[in-house]
Parts: structure tokens; C-alpha cells; sequence
């Protein structure tokens, strides 16, 4: 029999089991646990406070009085230079089935230095967000060139003390050749920072053989991304850049002198646009395809992305900057911080403000050199692109670009807030 | 609860969960770094940010869920009770799209489904198609391709259920008059209910999640949370906003699994293991 069923009766029966039972009774192994508890409770607030992300500054980094001209003069050249670009985006030459660039060659055979040449970056945000905690931790990327857009980006990487200033003292091709706009430029005083490598105008990208017959005229304005015959037709840009400049173009202000409530008067254009189902999507680099396919009939578009596009595949695709304006941003070299072969990434920036070098640059990748000399070469080696607006744009061009908002830490919070719910709806 | 499983929870789920907290609780930027100020608005802000993708992502997953279950159970049925000895074969054919890359597969539907691609150009030409119908960058397609992408998560569990299905219990339901459709309400579907348990739990959480076929396949109005919680991290550098939204994503799962949990008994889930 089981004893457990004999359970005594009575009022006074007080036994263990029936005890146990109906009264609740703290144990010792209960007591230390709730006491764990709270240990843990305060500990966990503890944890809490501690585990702040400090500031990503690179912690090696210079102090701010630290001499660079002093460290430049101590480094050597080494023979050789990792150099990190974006996807066709330097000229290049199809020879016994590899890809020579030819402008590579020619620097390794005047200064001897081997180039390890790649393509790593496919847009700022997500290239940024690859090289920051290295560049945190104060360790090399593995690339003494990067190529990296005026705006939100470069202002973090200079910001954050993760470019090496560059050498002042071997700019010589770069002061005598560079257009005046790209030396001493706004979003980095005194190229302290950075040196051009190209430009692009964003504006309209678009397929005449679909918008022609619409509009009975070539794609002019912003206006037209927001003709009802364009519903679900319409391409734009699914970024914080592009996206809300163009925006604040379109409602006829300077973005780069705008206010928080010209911000929200280019959301409330933007939000019409897409509630009136005209955008069939915002795009991050992949609008070339569905506009040559005609998926879609016009986007916003960089206007090299349609010089290329018509090169390789005849696509007849037309670029306009719109009367209302457009946007101009550069594409820069820096020097990250802790990179192995500074002098070498000197040398070939310089490099490629020659002339000649420029011109061989130009005719292979389409956008806007920074070398104005550039355009007396080409016309003796290729004189269609010397003429094409596209890569030597005519001046008037220029009245009609702006430059980037550059943006605040707690700006570009509010600013991200204000236009990033419309493309990400 | 053992000794190493102790370690492995703790190094690779209990702390880092500590540390999200604590990151979704702080306030700042990349440039001057992030301090913990208790900030608990974030996840108000969050919340009245993400509303829309919050919803929309369940309900594709949702969808996306039912979708590869009304796919994946005949399909199991049938390689269980019919497969006979080629059983691996066809297990090997449903899982041979996993040697190649998911992103690829869903690209190459970007491909198929082009407006005037190889599917839709002929069926346009010849007007069987309005010129303006389209699939791609709509619900439709990002629906799509969760159920194409996670069918075979939801088809295996379900096998492995109904393989085990003594058959001789069939037999007996038949004995007792049952016709085969009882048979199969009362009998195989019960048994295998585990397996649906299962399969349910391995595709509606990872869809719900997903950003891929939204990115690729979507359009206006598509964005998932998942779309949003990559933007808050890598786009923004917001890490607390992030780490807020991942948090209220996870406690809506974990409450609507406890709840789906109840409402089934957990004795299926112990079905799962056994």
C-alpha cells in the first residue's frame, strides 16, 4: 500500500505533507534563488548602463595636433597599391579573354608600382557599413584607394577620423589640371580629405519609344515622372540622397540651403506621387534593366548608367537634366586610415589628373572628368565623347545642378525620418 | 537542461539578446557613439514607424505559410504512401534547388516574370494579355516567392510524419467501415499533425522575416519588416531603432507562437521530438 494515501485527519493534523501543500513556505533553495533574482535584476541594470556603443571614432586616430606632413615625409613608396572601386567604373579593354585596363598598365610601367585592382563597392551604405568596424578598430581595410560619393558617407568617414589627410605637397597634377569646382569643394575644404575622381547629374533616364508617343514631346520636367499616363510606369530612386534632393528640386527649392519645412513640402510631393500608384518601384542600383526592357518608361537616373547602358546594348535611351533642375554629385578618392601603401595611393592619384591619363579614363567609363584638359586629347583619340554633353557638359548644364544637403548627425535623423517612409512604404 | 546546452544558450542566445536590449534602449549617433538613457520611446517610435510593415509581414508570411502547406502536404503524402522505392530520389529532387544560392533562384523568377520576359512578351504579342498586366512588384509576386523559397522547409517535416505513419492503422480504420477520406481526417491527419506543427514553425518564422523577395520581387508598397530592420542597421547606422524593431518583432512572434501553442496542446509539439 502506499503510504502517502494515510494522510492523518483531524484539526490538528499538521503533517509535513498536507503543510507543505497549503501553506506556501519560503525554502532556503527558494530564498536563494529569489535573492539571485534580485542580484540579477540590479545586475542586469548594471549591464545596461555598461554596454553603451561608445563613439566609432577610430580609436588610433591622430590626436588633433598630431603632424602629417612630418608622417608623409616619413613614408616610403612600397611598389605597390589596392585600389578599391565601384563595378565598371574605369576603362578597360577585352585582350585574349581577361580584362586589361589600360591606364593601370601604363602607371605600373612609368613608376614600377603593381596595382592589385578590384571592384568592391556596389553603393556607399553598405560598403560603409563593411569597412566601419575594422576601421573602428583601428585596423587596415586592405585598400589604400576607395571611392566613395559626396554626402552622407564621406561626411561620416571624415567625421569619424577614418581618412588619412592627404599628402598637400604631391597634388602637383592635380592643382595645375583639376576644373576649379573640384579643388577646395564644399563637402571637403581644402581636399584635405579627398581628390575627384568622376561626376554624374542625376536627372530623368528614360525610354523614348514609350514616352514620345505619350507626351508628344522628349521628357522635360520632374512633371512628367507625375503624368497619370505613366501610372506604374514610373521609376525612382529608393535612397536618403538622390531621393529626397530631387524631391526638393522638384518643389522648386535648393536642397542645399533647404529648410525642415521644405523637407516636408518634398515628402508631401513624393507621397503624391506614389499614392497616385504612378512608381512601380524604388530602386537601389538595378533601374537600367527594367528601363531598357521597358518594365519601366522613365526614373531617375545618373547620367553615365545610360551612356553605358546605350554603349553595351543599343538600348536608345535618352538622359535629361530637367528644367527644374538636377542634381551633380562627385565621386571621390580617399585614403583610408591604417592603409599599407599610402605613398603609392599619392602617386596614383596624382596620376590620373594628367591629361593624358584623364582622357583614357573618360573614354572608358562615360561619366564627368574632372580634367577639362581631357576633352583637347579625346578630340584627337575619340572625338565622339569630346562632343558628348554627358561627359564634358556644356556650362549651362551646371547653372541648372545642385549639390547634396549636407546633413547634421541629428539633421540627417529627422531627415531620414521624414523620407524614408515613403520609399520603404 | 545539460551542461554544454547551458554554455551554448548562453554564449550564443542569452547574451546577445542582453545585448540588444540594451542597445534598444539607447540614444545617439555613430558619429558622438550611442549612451543607454532607458530611452523605452524608441520602441513607440518604432512601432508608429513600422506599422504598416509590421502588419504586411505577417500577413504575407501568414500567406506564404498556408500557401506551402496546401503545396507541401500532398507532396509528402504522396512520396510517403507512394514513393515506394525511389522514396530518395524524390526526396533528393525536392531539395535539389538548395544547391543553388537563394538569391539566385529569386532573381531568375525577377527573370521569368519580367513584364515583357520570355512568360508575358509572347502573351502580350498576341493579346491574350493586357499590355499593362504586370506580377512583378506586387503583393502577389513577394507571396510568391516566400512560397517558393521556403516549400521545402515545410514539406520535409511533413514527411518525416507521415512516413512514420503505421500503416497498418489505416488498414484497421478501413476494417471498421471507415471510408477513405475518414480514414484519412481521422487517422493520417491527426498522426501527422506534429509534422504540420513543425513545418509551420519553419517557415512562418523565417518568412515573416524575410527581405530578399521583397527586395527583388517587390515594388511600392511591399517593404517588409525585415526591409526595415536592414535599412535601420546598415542605411541609417540607427542601431538602438534597429534593435527596438528586431525586439518587437521577436515578441510578437514568441506571443503568437505561445498562444498557436496552447491553442494546439503541447503534446504535439513532444510529438515532434519523439
Amino acid at each position: 500500500m502506499n503510504d502517502a494515501t494515510n494522510i492523518p485527519t483531524g484539526s490538528n493534523a499538521q503533517a509535513p505533507v498536507v503543510h507543505g501543500l497549503t501553506q506556501r513556505r519560503l525554502s532556503r533553495r527558494e530564498l536563494l534563488r529569489y535573492a539571485g533574482a534580485g542580484v540579477g535584476a540590479v545586475g542586469l541594470a548594471a549591464f545596461l548602463e555598461a554596454c553603451g556603443i561608445q563613439s566609432q571614432k577610430s580609436k588610433s586616430a591622430a590626436s588633433p595636433g598630431f603632424d602629417w606632413q612630418k608622417w608623409w615625409n616619413q613614408q616610403k613608396q612600397t611598389g605597390t597599391l589596392d585600389f578599391g572601386n565601384w563595378p565598371l567604373y574605369i576603362d578597360a579593354v577585352q585582350k585574349g579573354g581577361k580584362t586589361i585596363h589600360p591606364s593601370i598598365n601604363l602607371f605600373t610601367k612609368e613608376t614600377g608600382i603593381k596595382v592589385n585592382y578590384s571592384e568592391p563597392i556596389q553603393d556607399d551604405p553598405s560598403f560603409f557599413g563593411k569597412i566601419q568596424p575594422q576601421l573602428a578598430a583601428g585596423q587596415s581595410i586592405g585598400y589604400d584607394i576607395i571611392v566613395i560619393t559626396n554626402g552622407i558617407y564621406l561626411t561620416k568617414l571624415i567625421e569619424l577620423n577614418y581618412l588619412t589627410p592627404l599628402d598637400q605637397t604631391r597634388l602637383k597634377n592635380f592643382r595645375a589640371n583639376a576644373a576649379p569646382k573640384y579643388q577646395n569643394p564644399s563637402y571637403d575644404p581644402g581636399n584635405k580629405h579627398s581628390m575627384a575622381w568622376q561626376s554624374g547629374f542625376t536627372g530623368i533616364g528614360y525610354n523614348p519609344k514609350l514616352t514620345d508617343k505619350v507626351l508628344g514631346r522628349p521628357v522635360n520636367s520632374l512633371n512628367d515622372l507625375l503624368n497619370p499616363a505613366f501610372k506604374h510606369k514610373v521609376g525612382m530612386f529608393g535612397d536618403n540622397q538622390d531621393f529626397p534632393n530631387m524631391g526638393l528640386v522638384a518643389v522648386g527649392v535648393n536642397p542645399e540651403v533647404s529648410t525642415v519645412s521644405d523637407w516636408n513640402r518634398a515628402a508631401d510631393w513624393l507621397k503624391k506621387q506614389r499614392d497616385a500608384g504612378l512608381v512601380r518601384q524604388y530602386y537601389e542600383q538595378n533601374y537600367i534593366k527594367p528601363l531598357s526592357s521597358g518594365d519601366i518608361a522613365l526614373s531617375m537616373a545618373w547620367s553615365g548608367d545610360i551612356f553605358q547602358a546605350n554603349a553595351s546594348s543599343n538600348a536608345g535611351l535618352k538622359f535629361v537634366i530637367p528644367q527644374e533642375g538636377g542634381l551633380v554629385w562627385t565621386d571621390n578618392m580617399c585614403i583610408p586610415m591604417h592603409a599599407q601603401h599610402p605613398v603609392d595611393a599619392m602617386i596614383y592619384m596624382d596620376f590620373v589628373y594628367r591629361p593624358d591619363v584623364a582622357a583614357m579614363l573618360a573614354d572608358g567609363i562615360d561619366y564627368i572628368t574632372p580634367v577639362p584638359g581631357a576633352q583637347a586629347v579625346l578630340q584627337k583619340i575619340d572625338p565622339p565623347i569630346a562632343k558628348d554633353p554627358l561627359v564634358f557638359p556644356p556650362a549651362d548644364w551646371y547653372s541648372k545642378v545642385h549639390r547634396y544637403r549636407v546633413l547634421t548627425p541629428s539633421e540627417e535623423q529627422e531627415w531620414n525620418g521624414i523620407f524614408e517612409p515613403i520609399y520603404q512604404s | 537542461l545539460g551542461l554544454p546546452g547551458g554554455i551554448w544558450l548562453l554564449v550564443f542566445f542569452l547574451i546577445p539578446i542582453l545585448v540588444m536590449a540594451s542597445v534598444s534602449l539607447q540614444t545617439g549617433n555613430l558619429i558622438d557613439g550611442f549612451r543607454q538613457t532607458l530611452h523605452v520611446a524608441n520602441y513607440w517610435t518604432v512601432i508608429k514607424l513600422y506599422r504598416t510593415q509590421f502588419i504586411r509581414s505577417l500577413e504575407y508570411g501568414g500567406l506564404a505559410t498556408l500557401a506551402t502547406l496546401l503545396i507541401a502536404y500532398p507532396m509528402a503524402y504522396w512520396i510517403a504512401f507512394h514513393g515506394g522505392r525511389r522514396k530518395s530520389t524524390y526526396l533528393f529532387l525536392l531539395l535539389l534547388p538548395f544547391f543553388v544560392s537563394f538569391v539566385i533562384r529569386t532573381i531568375s523568377w525577377e527573370f521569368l516574370l519580367a513584364d515583357q520576359g520570355i512568360l508575358f512578351g509572347p502573351l502580350k504579342r498576341i493579346h491574350l494579355l493586357p499590355a499593362s498586366f504586370h506580377v512583378l512588384a506586387t503583393s502577389f509576386a513577394v507571396v510568391a516567392g516566400l512560397t517558393y523559397n521556403f516549400l521545402p522547409f515545410t514539406a520535409l517535416p511533413i514527411y518525416v510524419a507521415l512516413e512514420r505513419i503505421d500503416h497498418r492503422l489505416v488498414e484497421a480504420a478501413e476494417d471498421l467501415y471507415a471510408s477513405k477520406v475518414q480514414a484519412f481526417l481521422r487517422v493520417i491527419l491527426p498522426l501527422s499533425a506534429p509534422g504540420i506543427f513543425a513545418a509551420f514553425l519553419l517557415t512562418f518564422v523565417p518568412a515573416v522575416s524575410d527581405f530578399v523577395n521583397a527586395t527583388i520581387l517587390g515594388g511600392v508598397g511591399t517593404t517588409m519588416i525585415g526591409n526595415a530592420i536592414q535599412t535601420e542597421y546598415l542605411t541609417n547606422n540607427n542601431y538602438p531603432l534597429g534593435a527596438a524593431l528586431s525586439f518587437v518583432l521577436m515578441a510578437v512572434l514568441v506571443v503568437g507562437i505561445f498562444l498557436y501553442t496552447r491553442a494546439i496542446g503541447t503534446e504535439q509539439i513532444e510529438g515532434v521530438g519523439t
